[in-house]
């Protein structure tokens, strides 16, 4: 009885000790490594198709209309509770500091600066990259793309390109749409539910915020759209398995888009931070 | 007219799978070719990598002067243009209307007119059968029809090679009938160089110039059609046949075991089925690329089954075929109208 369960366990060690490492070896380099360069090549190549004559107007105008129509509502309804809670929380702070004058500037510098870029990344990841994953994936397995490749025409120039740039053109404008609202947002709460003057909340918008602040706040909605098409282009593309593929595609594209967005986020916030001196500081 | 596609000791793995290996073929410019072979033995893929979807490990594909698996990107895309491809379903895009999909190659191509691309679009869906569909998207279309769109799409740039991944399938027998006849119709006009991906027998046996056999990961044979359909190569011959006796198993290939017990039964393998007539463009002529029925045989020393070369009709084409061709050279002596050119 004892014999035989010893030698299954010499079989397992034996096997344990070449074969099932091996899988994790290849797993770790294709994640650490390989995902990554193709991800590269395929940036690559779409910036230089992206020089390429002529450019698809028409396809980037449907994309970025199809765009605007998955992402405005959800964007303004997002960005009304963050103007909110940020009026709510920094307004009770402010009255026992005595400073009710500078609501209006702490809601500023809060939305325009770090709120709008992460509600824009939010809306951009999460609706426009699945979407658009979505619509590239099952291209690819209904082997449209391959169909594309062969009858001459490069799916990146044709489809990718007009994509990513629409998607960045109108993360510009999300990123204007959240400020508005998320401003508009706290002014009601401020004004209306806190009994805080209107005066001071408007007279107090230049306070401590400034135009850079906006600027950045532009470039980095910009790079967001960017950086979201490209993910849900690589993995849209590469997607396979059937319909599954893509839905793990898309899954795979919200999750690394976030993850990117919010890195990227930071980095810019802190290249900003050190570059543009602050006002009133 | 065609242009000949040459491989060489071409080399398909995916990751440490080999799909298969040193396949050498060559495809006669202006001929119709057969690529058979079991379920999963890469066929498709050896389709998309004549077409440089895939990346091939080793080995060359030469299509005129051009090796395929070394061009740089640009080049690539301007060689495809040489290519129609039919995809398994079609491939269509599903976001355009018919004609638009139809349309698209001419759109982006070329600078014609809309007028004109209308006319050429309307001339390729009444080639495949399909006026009145304009305006349908491909999600609202049968299976079949699909394929004919995705026929009329690769027939649009009038390219010089036309490939095609299983035409028949999932297609009935009587649609495959008219599907193989407008193959053959197609190279008697145009006089491109096909291959066709397949595992329909009865396509297989009528429509090609040449058939090859993938088997095991390595190509098991090519070459004349009347070669393969006389051959006594277990494998072909299994296979060509749809036989279950033979190296060819439910899981891919038979285990020794297996082989063994097969042996021991003393199975005879049968006699060789006729070797069909081949399908004869509906124009009444013979396609430039035709050879005269048993011509292979006959130079080879080989005796056809008997019943070979009689078609339904009991018309003995090896006797047949001087006849014809003679009957065809005199239109042909005068300025051909939109015949072979």
């Amino acid at each position: 009885m004892t014999d035989p369960t010893r030698r299954e366990g010499e079989v397992k060690r034996r096997t344990r000790g070449g074969g099932t490492l091996r899988p994790v070896g290849d797993g770790f380099v294709n994640i650490a490594v390989k995902e990554p360069g193709r991800f590269f090549a395929l940036c690559l190549d779409t910036f230089r198709a992206m020089f390429k004559l002529p450019f698809q107007w028409r396809e980037f105008i449907q994309q970025a209309w199809f765009i605007v129509g998955v992402t405005v509502i959800p964007t303004a309804l997002v960005a009304i509770p963050f103007g909110a809670v940020l009026a709510l929380q920094v307004g009770g702070l402010i009255r026992q500091f005595g400073a009710q004058s500078f609501t209006g500037s702490a809601s500023v510098v809060a939305i325009v600066r770090e709120a709008s870029p992460i509600v824009t990344a939010l809306l951009i990841a999460g609706a426009a990259g699945s979407a658009m994953c979505a619509d590239l994936g099952s291209r690819k397995i209904r082997e449209e793309i391959d169909a594309m490749e062969v009858l001459g025409i490069n799916p990146l120039h044709r489809l990718v390109v007009p994509r990513m740039l629409a998607c960045a053109f109108v993360a510009l404008f999300l990123n204007g749409l959240v400020s508005v609202v998320g401003i508009s947002g706290g002014y009601v709460f401020n004004v209306m539910l806190q009994g805080g003057t209107p005066g001071a909340y408007i007279a107090s918008f230049n306070a401590i915020a400034q135009l850079p602040d906006l600027y950045q706040a532009e470039v980095k909605a910009f790079i967001f759209g960017i950086t979201a098409g490209l993910v849900a282009a690589y993995k849209g593309l590469n997607a396979k398995g059937g319909p599954k593929g893509v839905g793990d595609a898309v899954n795979q594209t919200v999750v690394i888009t976030f993850m990117l967005l919010f890195l990227e986020n930071f980095l810019l916030s802190v290249v900003y931070s050190l570059l543009i001196p602050q006002k009133g500081m | 007219m065609g242009v000949e596609i040459r491989v060489e000791g071409l080399t398909k793995r995916f990751g440490r799978q080999t799909i298969w290996q040193d396949v050498s073929l060559t495809l006669p410019a202006g001929e119709i070719s057969v690529l058979l072979g079991p379920s999963g033995t890469g066929k498709s893929v050896f389709l998309k990598t004549l077409v440089g979807l895939l990346k091939p490990e080793a080995g060359h594909i030469w299509i005129g002067d051009r090796d395929l698996t070394r061009l740089p990107e640009a080049d690539l895309y301007e060689t495809r243009k040489l290519f129609g491809v039919l995809f398994q379903d079609g491939a269509l895009f599903g976001s355009m209307s018919l004609f638009d999909n139809i349309a698209f190659p001419l759109r982006e191509h070329t600078k014609k007119k809309e007028g004109v691309i209308k006319n050429i679009v309307m001339e390729k869906m009444e080639l495949v059968g399909l006026l009145g569909a304009e305006a349908k998207l491909p999600g609202e279309i049968s299976g079949g029809m699909r394929k004919r769109a995705g026929l009329a799409r690769a027939l649009v740039l009038d390219p010089e090679i036309i490939l095609c991944d299983e035409p028949d399938s999932g297609l009935d027998p009587v649609r495959t009938a008219y599907l193989n006849q407008l193959i053959v119709d197609l190279n008697a006009r145009i006089g491109a160089t096909f291959l066709i991906v397949t595992h329909d027998i009865n396509s297989a046996r009528t429509v090609p110039d040449h058939i090859g056999l993938l088997f095991q990961r390595h190509l098991a044979m090519f070459g004349p059609r009347e070669m393969l359909l006389s051959s006594d190569e277990p494998v072909v011959r299994q296979f060509l046949n749809a036989r279950k006796h033979g190296p060819i198993g439910m899981s891919e290939e038979k285990d020794l075991s297996e082989l063994e017990a097969e042996a021991k039964m003393g199975h005879d393998p049968g006699r060789l089925p006729p070797i069909p007539p081949q399908l004869m463009p509906s124009d009444g002529r013979a396609r430039l690329a035709q050879a005269a029925p048993g011509a292979w045989l006959k130079a080879n020393g080989i005796q056809a089954p008997p019943g070979s070369f009689i078609d339904d009709a009991g018309v003995n084409w090896t006797e047949e075929w001087p006849r014809y061709v003679a009957a065809q050279q005199q239109p042909v002596a005068a300025p051909p109208g939109g015949g072979p050119q």
